[in-house]
């Protein structure tokens, strides 16, 4: 067994896996404080890229200093090692600070818009789920409405299960934000 | 005071004491040469742009100046890729400035537009790309900062050019507004006394030091913590030169054409201490395999490379130059028992007895590659700087020519790039004048900057070039032939050019040499003709650089 390279070494996808480095095995939710400024997501979904890994979500918004934004991104850390690229995150010169946050000191939402078929006849069964949901109805057409849901990524998928049957014509995810428990900054 | 953005770029370039720099024009950066015309600064006009990019890196690799280049927009940017990587891998303080299409036409596909920031953007340190003039004097400053701070490396600064005519107000920068960059130097106290124990309580110790300790200058340093015991010491391909070879603790370059005595010390050391070095898959061999018995204090300015490949036990983030002042202090203060070392020794005398590196010689007029590295140490004295191309040559020079000061081998180490040699040489001299810079080359290597032979010529940069002409990509022939069957693939000499010719066309000096017995007195020739000259070496065909670990093998498999 060599490197790729040499003639007697073809490589078994088995090996391949194993060459991958360590993994966590769970959800990372990673909160990156960065200054505002053009290129700054690109350089860090470069980092990502470079890799091959996958990023699952991802948010950018402003934060209380318009110097200041804040990405949130969340990768499968069972599919990647992702201790190096948060190393390697570390170093961006536009990258002020990152958490990977721990899922139970954590605080995280993520708002999805839904577009569900809702003739009269299945409109009240909709709009039931939705109360259950505390889903919020925010537009209504002759023959379906869009529901606004905010929550963990657990209930929007959890909702999502429940309209399915109806007829979902389409969703749309922001990805999580997250902001740590307690006094402490995130 | 109030000048045109081009002219701020010139103040800049002055208040960072920049007094040379490698470019070539193009229709995107014609004011900032509108401006070097009188800024008095020498500007070296190189023949195509990675030969600027290399320049300014072998530039950088003498004088441990920040190196700068500047190209134009499109084809001139992207012909600095590969400079750019090259030094990103090499931890190389260099600045790109390179021009850009009008505002405009950004995103239109305009006349020599790239998108220099994307496409360089894996490649960098950081780079800016400028959207006002006035950022313009702030940008190159933080650029040199960073450049030059840290573990260094390449930063591009994009300027379009209709920007870069603009009348602005300039006033010297002397602060740098990076909140995100705060490059940890001074090292952890408490973890330098942990290593300090730990090197204490080795038995088999084995410092292992690499491009960091050069780019830190920190040889001084290192030397004294090596000399404040009886401690064996190896520098990768990068560091040579930071311990002076040879050495009675000098165990030689490890790795894949290391020598065996430096190779089996790290495989059976109980304890590695490596600094500014980050154990690369050509020093370790097999990964999993590598130094199953050590212990690893790992000292780097760069957090991101300890642990990457071998996990460290004895973490330290600092510059090179501090931390080993401490440690040196720290395990002086221990008065370890120095005969713990004695038996570790005997281990090591034996290797470096059994293990010699050698060859054989030939018995004809034929010059064999490695005698060749000896004539030129002969020829020289050692005393040259020595800039080396990539392949064969590049290991025969790195094991047979003992460097004894850092900065004195200058070659591509991280990204392997063929056609370094010519234009890193061309810098190295520039940077250094007072200095003998001679450039060990491959026929194949050679040819990839040869035009910069034009720029030495009309510049009156003396380069002395030593081609080591076997006919062949040296190193991949050598690999078809041990890995491959001997299928030779696309390896050979088809009608290689006449280099001596070549040469005079270029208005160098050119001379062949086939026969060993006037080698020696060929190259002096060649050192003492003035101006550049490429001496074309024919040397044995088919030699391989041994020893050597098979690729994926592990180090104490070495053949050869």
């Amino acid at each position: 067994m060599g490197e790729p390279g040499t003639k007697q070494d073809v490589l078994s996808l088995e090996e391949l896996e194993a060459a991958g480095g360590m993994r966590t095995g769970r959800k990372h939710v990673l909160s990156i404080l960065v200054e505002n400024k053009p290129g700054v997501l690109t350089r860090i979904a470069g980092l990502f890229a470079r890799r091959g890994f996958n990023i699952d979500t991802l948010t950018v918004g402003p934060t209380d200093d318009d110097q200041l934004s804040r990405i949130t991104l969340t990768v499968d850390g069972a599919l990647h090692p992702i201790d190096q690229v948060t190393k390697q995150l570390h170093k961006l010169v536009n990258v002020l600070k990152i958490r990977d946050l721990e899922p139970a000191d954590t605080v995280a939402r993520e708002l999805a818009l839904f577009k569900v078929a809702a003739d009269g006849s299945q409109r009240a069964e909709v709009m039931q789920i939705c109360e259950i949901f505390r889903a919020k109805v925010v537009d209504v057409a002759r023959r379906s409405i869009i529901v606004e849901v905010t929550g963990t990524t657990d209930k929007v998928e959890a909702f999502e299960r429940m309209v399915r049957p109806f007829g979902l014509v389409e969703m749309m995810r922001t990805g999580e934000i997250a902001i740590s428990r307690g006094r402490g900054e995130t | 005071m109030r000048m045109r953005a081009v002219d701020a770029v010139m103040e800049c370039l002055k208040a960072e004491g920049v007094d040379v720099v490698f470019g070539l024009p193009g229709g995107a950066n014609i004011p900032t040469y509108d401006a070097l015309h009188d800024a008095g600064i020498r500007h070296v006009l190189v023949r195509h742009e990675a030969g600027g990019g290399h320049a300014a890196e072998g530039y950088a690799k003498a004088t441990g100046k920040v190196g700068v280049c500047l190209a134009t927009s499109g084809p001139g940017a992207t012909n600095v890729v590969t400079p750019i990587q090259d030094a990103m891998m090499d931890s190389v303080p260099t600045v790109f400035i390179t021009g850009q299409v009008r505002t405009d036409l950004l995103g239109t596909d305009g006349f020599q537009e790239a998108d220099v920031l994307g496409i360089t953007m894996p490649a960098v340190k950081h780079s800016f790309m400028i959207q006002h003039p006035l950022e313009i004097p702030r940008a190159l400053h933080e650029a040199f900062y960073l450049a030059r701070t840290g573990r260094p490396g390449p930063v591009v600064v994009d300027i379009p050019t209709d920007l870069s005519r603009a009348d602005i107000p300039y006033e010297p920068i002397n602060d740098v507004r990076l909140p995100g960059y705060q490059p940890t130097t001074e090292g952890n106290a408490k973890q330098i006394r942990q290593a300090a124990k730990a090197l204490a309580a080795s038995r088999r110790p084995v410092l292992y030091a690499g491009g960091g300790v050069v780019n830190a200058n920190a040889s001084a340093e290192l030397i004294e913590l090596v000399t404040s015991d009886n401690f064996p010491i190896t520098c990768t391909l990068m560091g040579l030169g930071a311990f002076p070879a040879p050495h009675d603790q000098w165990l030689g370059m490890p790795g894949m054409h290391g020598t065996r005595t430096a190779n089996y010390a790290m495989d059976e050391a109980d304890l590695i201490c490596a600094i500014g070095a980050r154990f690369d898959d050509r020093v370790t061999g097999k990964l999993s395999e590598f130094a199953p018995r050590a212990k690893f204090i790992h000292i780097d300015v760069d957090p991101a490379e300890i642990s990457k490949n071998v996990p460290a036990h004895i973490p330290i983030v600092g510059d090179a130059r501090n931390v080993l002042a401490k440690l040196a202090a720290e395990y002086r203060a221990l008065q370890a028992d120095s005969g713990r070392l004695d038996e570790w020794w005997q281990r090591i005398r034996a290797w470096q007895e059994r293990y010699p590196l050698r060859y054989d010689d030939s018995e004809t007029a034929e010059i064999k590659p490695q005698y060749m590295i000896e004539a030129l140490l002969e020829a020289t004295g050692g005393d040259c700087i020595l800039a080396s191309d990539i392949g064969q040559h590049q290991m025969w020079a790195a094991q047979y020519f003992p460097f004894k000061r850092p900065r004195q081998w200058i070659n591509s180490g991280g990204l392997g790039t063929m056609g370094f040699g010519l234009p890193a040489a061309m810098g190295a001299k520039a940077g250094c004048p007072d200095q003998v810079v001679a450039c060990i080359t491959g026929d194949g290597s050679f040819q990839m900057n040869i035009q910069e032979l034009a720029t030495c010529a009309e510049e009156e940069i003396e380069v002395k070039v030593f081609i080591m002409n076997n006919g062949y990509l040296g190193m991949v022939r050598q690999w078809q032939e041990l890995f491959w069957d001997r299928r030779y693939s696309h390896v050979a000499r088809g009608r290689w050019p006449d280099f001596a010719k070549v040469a005079e066309g270029f208005g160098c000096v050119g001379m062949r040499c086939t026969d060993k017995n006037t080698l020696v007195a060929d190259m002096r020739e060649a050192l003492e003709t003035p101006g550049t000259v490429v001496v074309d070496v024919a040397v044995t065909e088919e030699e391989n650089v041994y020893p050597m670990i098979a690729p994926g093998a592990a180090a104490r498999d070495m053949k050869g």
